[in-house]
C-alpha cells in the first residue's frame, strides 16, 4: 500500500515530442491518496490507459518522476513495483486450471502453500468460482475469464496499488453490480490504493470516492462525484457526467447579467467580464420551463419519459436546451420559456469554469 | 417438416469424385495392379496375389530402411522443431530487421531439392568443399562417402538448413498472433520469462507448432532428393531411406512387384501415422476444451 506521486509527467508515444499535441498525456502533477478509491474517468482515447500503464511500469515516461511513498521508482520495472493490473480484456493461461491462474501471481513471489490454498479459496468465494476451481481455463466464457483475471488481481494482498483498466466490459451487467460491489468491500476491508479506469459514469461514481476526468491527455477535474456534478471545472465534465449532460449556451458575461442571442438573464452572482470564448453551463436538473415573458424563448421539439422524470428537448435558436421536469409535471404547448435555477448556472471561459465573484 | 429426398443431388459431388479418380484413385490403381502380378518380361503378366506382400513383410532390407527412416524423422524433428521456435522467439518483432531476417530465413525454403543437394555435396567436399575442407584442416576426419556417421551428420545438418527456417516462421506467426495484454499480464505477475513461455507462448503457438510438426514429419518421412544426390544412399545403405531403396527396387533392379506392395505399405504407413497425429492433435484440442 502506497501513496503514489506523478511529478511533472508527461508521455508521448513520438520519438522525438516537440509540440503539446505530440503528447498522449500532458504534464500532469498529482498525488493519489494511500488507500483511497478513485476513478479514472474519461473518453476512449484520453489518455487513461497511458497513464495506469506508466504507474504500473508497463510504458516508460517521456519524463517526470512517479514515487511511491516518496521512493523514486520511475525506472523500476513492473515486477519491482509490486502492482496489480486487471486488463479490459480477459488474460488467462489457458493450459492451466482456474486454481492455478489464481495461484500463479503468489507462487511466482514463493508464497506458502497452505497459504495459497487458503488464499485461493477466498479469492474463488468472492468471485464466485469455487465450483470451477479445478477446470482448465481455456473452455470458460469471456466473463468466466474476466473474474479470473480480476481474482488475480486481487489474489496478493500487499501490493501498493490495485489498477484496473476497464475490467469489467465483457461481463453481464448483473454480474458487474456484484463484481464492483465486491471490489468495493474489499477496499474498504483492506485500504489499498485502488484506480479504476472506466468510461462509463455509473461505474465512475458508484465506485470511487475521488472521480479523475480526463480530457484529451489532461486531467481536468478531480472531486467527488457531488462536485464534479455540481461545479464542472471544464465543458467536457459538465458534458460527460450526468445524462442528458450540461447545457452549453454561448453567451456574453458581464457582472451579474448574461446576453444569450439577445435576450438578457440574470445571473445571480458576479463574474466580472470573463475574455476569451464564453459560455454558460447549465445542467438539465437546474432547467425548468415556464410560460409568459421571463427566461429564454424556446420551441419544445420532443419530450422522452424515462420513468423517474421527464427530458424535455427544447430548441433555443438552433441549440438544444434539455430540461428534465418531474414525472407528474404537465408539459403543455404554451411553454415556450425555460428558466435556470441561478444556484446552478456556472460560467466558462475557453471551457473552463471561472469562479463567480464575491457578490 | 418433410425432408425432400431428391437422389440427383448425389450428381453434385461426380465433378469431385471424377477430379479425385484421375488425380489419385487411377494412378494408384496401376500400382495396386503391379502388387498383385508377378511377370517374366515381354509385357506378360499373371497373378501373384498377396505374395509380394508377404516378401516384402519378410524383408529385412525393408525393414531396415524403415528403420532409418524412422531414425532420421526423429531425429530431424527433434531438432529443427526446438531450434525453430528458438530462432522464432529470438527474431525482431517489427520494423526493418524483421523484414530482413524473414526474407534470409526464407531462401533455404526457396531453393529447389536437389539445389540444396548438389551445395552440400560440393559444400562438403574435402579437397574443394568449404566445410569439408575446414574440417579437414582441423584435423577431424570427415568424409561422408565412405564414414556413416559423416554421412548422417551431412544429411542430418543439410536439412535442418533447409527446413528449420519453415518452423520458425510457423512459430513467428503464432507468436505475433497473441495480443500485448499477455506479456503485460505475465509483467504483473511477475512471471519467470521461462513461464512466460511454458504457459503463454507455447499453449497459443501449439496449433501452428503441430501442423509444423506434421508438415516435416510427411516431408522428412518422403525425403528422397537430397540425400539421394548427396550420398547416393550410402556408403553402403547408411544413408538408404525408403523411398531411396523403392526407386532403386523398382528402376535399378525392376522389380515391379515388390516395389508396387513396398510402396502401398510406405502409402498406408505414412496415412496411419498422419491419422494418429490429427487424432492426438484434435483429442488434445477436446480435452482443453473441458
Amino acid at each position: 500500500m502506497a501513496k503514489i506521486t506523478l511529478q511533472n509527467l508527461a508521455h508521448s508515444y513520438l520519438p522525438n515530442p516537440s509540440h503539446e499535441d505530440d503528447y498522449a498525456l500532458k504534464e500532469l502533477n498529482h498525488d493519489w491518496v494511500d488507500g483511497e478509491a478513485y476513478a479514472l474517468l474519461g473518453s476512449s482515447g484520453c489518455g487513461k490507459s497511458t497513464l495506469l500503464n506508466i504507474i504500473s511500469g508497463l510504458l516508460h515516461p517521456s519524463q517526470g518522476r512517479i514515487l511511491f511513498n516518496d521512493r523514486d521508482v520511475t525506472m523500476e520495472p513492473t515486477t519491482q513495483r509490486n502492482i496489480a493490473q486487471v486488463f479490459q480484456f480477459p488474460v488467462v493461461y489457458d493450459t492451466m486450471t482456474v486454481r492455478d491462474n489464481l495461484a500463479f501471481p503468489l507462487r511466482n513471489r514463493g508464497a506458502d502453500a497452505t497459504y495459497i490454498r487458503d488464499r485461493v479459496q477466498q479469492i474463488a468465494a468472492m468471485i464466485g468460482m469455487e465450483d470451477t476451481l479445478n477446470h482448465k481455463a481455456r473452455g470458460l466464457t469471456a466473463d468466466a475469464k474476466q473474474k479470473i483475471s480480476l481474482g488475480r488481481g486481487m489474489v496478493r494482498e500487499d501490493v501498493n496499488a490495485l489498477l484496473f483498466d476497464e475490467p469489467l466490459t465483457v461481463i453481464d451487467p448483473h454480474m458487474k453490480w456484484e463484481l464492483r460491489t465486491q471490489l468495493k468491500s474489499l477496499h474498504h476491508e483492506f485500504g489499498h490504493t485502488m484506480i479504476y479506469v472506466t468510461h462509463d459514469q455509473t461505474e465512475a461514481l458508484t465506485f470511487a470516492d475521488k472521480v479523475v476526468v480526463m480530457y484529451d491527455g489532461r486531467v481536468v477535474q478531480m472531486g467527488t462525484p457531488q462536485e464534479l456534478f455540481e461545479t464542472p471545472e471544464h465543458t467536457f465534465v459538465g458534458y460527460f457526467i450526468g445524462s442528458p449532460g450540461m447545457n452549453v449556451l454561448d453567451a456574453k458575461v458581464k457582472g451579474d447579467k448574461a446576453v444569450l442571442a439577445g435576450t438578457e438573464i440574470a445571473l445571480g452572482k458576479g463574474f466580472g467580464t470573463p475574455d476569451g470564448k464564453v459560455e454558460l453551463g447549465v445542467r438539465p436538473e437546474f432547467t425548468s420551463l415556464a410560460s409568459g415573458e421571463v427566461g429564454l424563448p424556446v420551441t419544445i421539439k420532443r419530450v422522452e419519459d424515462v420513468g423517474r422524470h421527464k427530458i424535455v428537448r427544447a430548441d433555443f435558436h438552433g441549440t438544444e436546451i434539455n430540461v428534465i421536469a418531474p414525472e407528474g409535471a404537465n408539459i403543455s404547448p404554451e411553454m415556450n420559456r425555460v428558466v435556470f435555477d441561478t444556484a446552478g448556472v456556472n460560467v466558462y471561459s475557453n471551457s473552463w469554469r471561472v469562479a463567480p465573484k464575491a457578490a | 417438416m418433410n425432408k425432400t429426398v431428391n437422389q440427383k443431388a448425389w450428381f453434385l459431388i461426380l465433378p469431385v469424385l471424377l477430379l479425385v479418380a484421375f488425380s489419385a484413385v487411377i494412378p494408384l490403381m496401376t500400382v495396386v495392379n503391379y502388387s498383385v502380378q508377378d511377370t517374366f518380361g515381354n509385357n506378360k503378366f499373371f497373378w501373384a496375389g498377396l505374395d509380394w506382400f508377404r516378401e516384402m513383410m519378410s524383408s529385412e532390407r525393408m525393414w531396415d530402411a524403415l528403420g532409418r527412416q524412422i531414425a532420421f524423422s526423429v531425429i530431424i524433428l527433434a531438432i529443427e522443431i526446438p531450434l525453430g521456435i528458438f530462432v522464432a522467439l529470438n527474431m525482431p518483432k517489427k520494423g526493418f530487421w524483421a523484414s530482413l531476417c524473414l526474407i534470409l530465413m526464407s531462401l533455404p525454403l526457396l531453393i529447389p531439392w536437389n539445389v540444396v543437394g548438389t551445395i552440400w555435396q560440393i559444400f562438403g567436399r574435402v579437397d574443394i568443399g568449404l566445410l569439408g575442407y575446414t574440417l579437414a584442416a582441423l584435423g577431424i576426419d570427415y568424409n561422408y562417402t565412405q564414414d556413416f556417421y559423416a554421412a548422417w551428420a551431412t544429411v542430418i545438418v543439410m536439412d535442418v538448413w533447409h527446413w528449420t527456417s519453415l518452423v520458425a516462421l510457423l512459430a513467428y506467426a503464432g507468436l505475433q498472433s497473441i495480443p500485448d495484454a499477455y506479456y503485460q499480464a505475465a509483467k504483473i505477475d511477475q512471471a519467470s520469462r521461462w513461464k512466460v513461455f511454458r504457459f503463454i507462448e507455447l499453449p497459443k503457438i501449439m496449433g501452428v507448432l503441430m501442423i509444423a510438426i506434421l508438415l516435416r514429419f510427411m516431408d522428412s518421412f518422403m525425403i528422397y532428393t537430397e540425400p539421394f544426390v548427396v550420398t547416393g544412399g550410402g556408403p553402403g545403405n547408411s544413408t538408404t531411406f525408403l523411398s531411396i531403396d523403392l526407386v532403386k527396387m523398382a528402376l535399378g533392379q525392376f522389380d515391379l512387384g515388390p516395389a508396387a506392395a513396398f510402396s502401398i505399405m510406405y502409402y498406408l504407413v505414412i496415412l496411419l501415422i498422419s491419422y494418429v497425429f490429427y487424432t492426438v492433435m484434435t483429442n488434445l484440442d477436446k480435452r482443453d476444451g473441458h
